[in-house]
């Protein structure tokens, strides 16, 4: 078993109509994903790559099957439409579009747990299980099957991880993207918890950043509930701090969210925390 | 988006949050008949004004007109002082903290308040602080507002208005598209009032294209600044002289990590976000020769777009701007043999790693 993603996932396209729905759909058809249906209001009968599209996701639900979401639609459309999909019985919505507004993504997110669909992102890259699937906007070429499951905030930076990971030799089980926006479906521990419960996954790689607390909490939990060894990178060690959130910013994180204070939990939690990404691959035979 | 303080103030009012009353002024001769006696009040965006001596205040037209030029002529942060707002004076019974902001963690809205306002609010103990999620969905309720006056300890009428505040603050963060709202000092009057002593008030960028009444609303940015936010590339100057262009924000920052621990210094943060299209990468490219860096250091992991796609661009930007600034590539991704041919062509220097790129920036830069 992978994460989430399976050879057996039925992915509906949603924005497939779009210059990037279009490009992404070609990529990960050729990839071997399970295209059942695309979404565009208005388009219903036009075919993408020979894939049928439907007005509405229930209808791809019910003609297709579709189980999955690859969501590219547009920010200012994206809440009415990721709320119609998960009504429409979406188990898994992987939320690729950027700069959707966090008031938003909140109603998408909370919505999403009150109905028991799991959202990955907004602003990710999607997530791959390598050799099986593929819902996400990221270059298939760099992926290889194997053990090592990877899990960031990150998009570019991820698949220079994960490249360096393929070129050392290893594989990778699923690499899952959670995005980069204050609020994301699933977080480090979240996602931590499905790589732990992973029969493929032997080892974890993840990729944090400054900013937040998200890390600080990853390390706490893998201290009390993760057995899998964990290798971490921290982005932004020497970066300048970001702008102050008024003093409501400094009450929450009281003092962490730095580079530094990540770095500190992780090492105490007993994770390898690699300086920068090219020690990644060595840290990991090293485990 | 940041709001200057008057203009957040406006934003109150419009939600019925009480604020002083106020005269904006961009020159002392606009001073005729201000509220007195008034507090003179410098308007700029980044913090510690007050320590800064960006308040001052007049019991008098002639105080109050020379302490309004007196700030005027100031520069706090890095920014000169360009509005100044004169209020009239609040007799201060006490100092209240409260706020609305997000718990990106607990993934819901979050209301702080505290009885201990004031510039010294983030040393006061975590107990004397109240912290409430407002549930998704449903938004605030009663019991909130119930428990925030129990914590604030008011005498009832005062209560009745902090709620009403709460309430408002709540109704504006979700209006307005805010990530935070913040009253600090929330001012309990002699009078027996509640007036928001200052207003800070924080939109998300993300969400603009819903209040186009704030678009074009001025900002405290260099001229480069300005022109990278126009064209949606982040960029942020910092102090070192290394120009680090890279696409997507965790890659940029691996990036500046790599050249520290080369013992370099970054002068420019570049990120294109998350894209590798060329004309973006030129237009990058061409703003960054404006900052005038000792060296560019361009670091590209090639996702949709092929990598010599991308190196033409470089190429004719750099033929666009004049070459003289040395350029270090590396670029990763599908052609990316080809890529680095065309570039070393043009006279840059390409190479496959990026601790390697970050040496011969360092290199560079040491010159």
């Amino acid at each position: 078993m992978a994460v989430l993603l399976e050879e057996g996932s039925n992915v509906v396209v949603q924005g497939i109509t779009g210059h990037q729905g279009r490009f992404h759909t070609k990529a990960c058809l050729d990839y071997g994903t399970r295209i059942v249906a695309g979404v565009t209001p208005g388009r219903e009968g036009e075919k993408v790559h020979g894939v049928p599209v439907y007005d509405t996701v229930a209808e791809a639900v019910e003609n297709g099957e579709a189980d999955t979401s690859f969501f590219l639609v547009p920010a200012p459309f994206a809440k009415d439409a990721a709320i119609e999909a998960i009504e429409a019985g979406i188990r898994l919505l992987v939320l690729i579009t950027e700069r959707i507004p966090f008031h938003d993504a909140l109603d998408i997110v909370s919505y999403a747990r009150f109905r028991g669909t799991r959202v990955i992102g907004p602003n990710c890259p999607g997530i791959i299980s390598p050799g099986k699937s593929k819902v996400g906007i990221m270059p298939g070429h760099i992926f290889r099957r194997g053990r090592v499951g990877v899990i960031s905030r990150s998009g570019t930076l991820t698949y220079e991880i994960v490249n360096a990971i393929t070129e050392s030799g290893e594989g990778q089980s699923t690499c899952m993207g959670i995005g980069g926006d204050a609020i994301i479906g699933t977080n480090f521990v979240e996602a931590l918890r499905l790589f732990q419960e992973d029969s493929e996954t032997e080892r974890i790689v993840l990729v944090g950043e400054i900013g937040g607390t998200a890390e600080e909490e990853a390390a706490d939990y893998i201290e009390r509930e993760v057995t899998t060894p964990v290798v971490a990178y921290v982005a932004g060690q020497t970066a300048p701090p970001g702008r102050r959130m008024g003093h409501a910013g400094a009450i929450i994180s009281r003092g962490r969210g730095t580079a530094k204070s990540k770095i500190a939990a992780f090492k105490e939690a007993g994770v390898s925390v690699a300086a920068l990404p090219s020690e990644i691959p060595t840290l990991l035979s090293s485990l | 988006m940041k709001f200057y303080e008057y203009r957040a103030k406006e934003v109150f009012q419009r939600y019925g949050i009480p604020v002083p009353k106020g005269l904006l002024v961009v020159s002392s001769e606009e001073v005729v008949s201000p509220p007195l006696p008034a507090a003179v009040k410098a308007q700029v965006l980044v913090g510690g004004r007050m320590k800064a001596g960006g308040i001052a205040f007049a019991e008098s037209l002639k105080e109050a007109r020379r302490a309004t030029s007196r700030i005027l002529g100031m520069e706090i942060g890095g920014y000169g002082v360009k509005k100044v707002l004169l209020e009239e004076r609040l007799e201060i019974e006490r100092e209240l903290y409260l706020s609305m902001t997000l718990d990106r963690s607990a993934r819901t809205a979050l209301l702080m308040a505290s009885p201990d306002g004031g510039i010294d609010i983030e040393q006061v103990p975590g107990e004397r602080i109240f912290r409430s999620p407002i549930p998704p969905l449903v938004g605030i309720q009663p019991y909130i507002l119930r428990g925030l006056k129990e914590a604030m300890g008011l005498p009832k009428e005062l209560g009745r208005s902090l709620s009403a505040i709460a309430e408002a603050l709540y109704r504006l963060f979700k209006g307005e598209d805010a990530e935070l709202v913040e009253i600090n000092p929330l001012v309990v009057t002699r009078g027996g009032g509640l007036v928001a002593g200052d207003a800070k008030l924080i939109l998300e960028d993300n969400a603009l294209y819903r209040h186009p009444e704030y678009q074009g609303m001025e900002q405290d940015l260099t001229v480069l600044e300005r022109e990278a936010n126009q064209k949606g590339i982040a960029f942020i100057e910092l102090g070192g002289n290394i120009g680090v262009i890279a696409n997507g924000a965790g890659l940029t920052m691996a990036t500046m990590d790599a050249l520290h621990v080369h013992g370099g210094r970054p002068g420019v943060f570049l990120d294109l976000g998350g894209t590798d299209d060329p004309e973006t990468v030129k237009e990058a490219f061409l703003l960054m020769m404006k900052a005038r860096p000792r060296v560019i250091l361009l670091n590209i992991f090639g996702g949709i777009t092929k990598c010599d796609t991308v190196a033409l661009g470089v190429q004719e930007a750099s033929e666009v701007a004049g070459a003289e600034i040395p350029i270090i590539v590396r670029i990763r991704g599908v052609n990316e043999e080809r890529a680095r041919e065309i570039l070393r062509e043009a006279g840059m220097t390409a190479v496959l790693d990026m601790g390697e790129a970050a040496k011969a920036a360092v290199q560079q830069a040491g010159e």
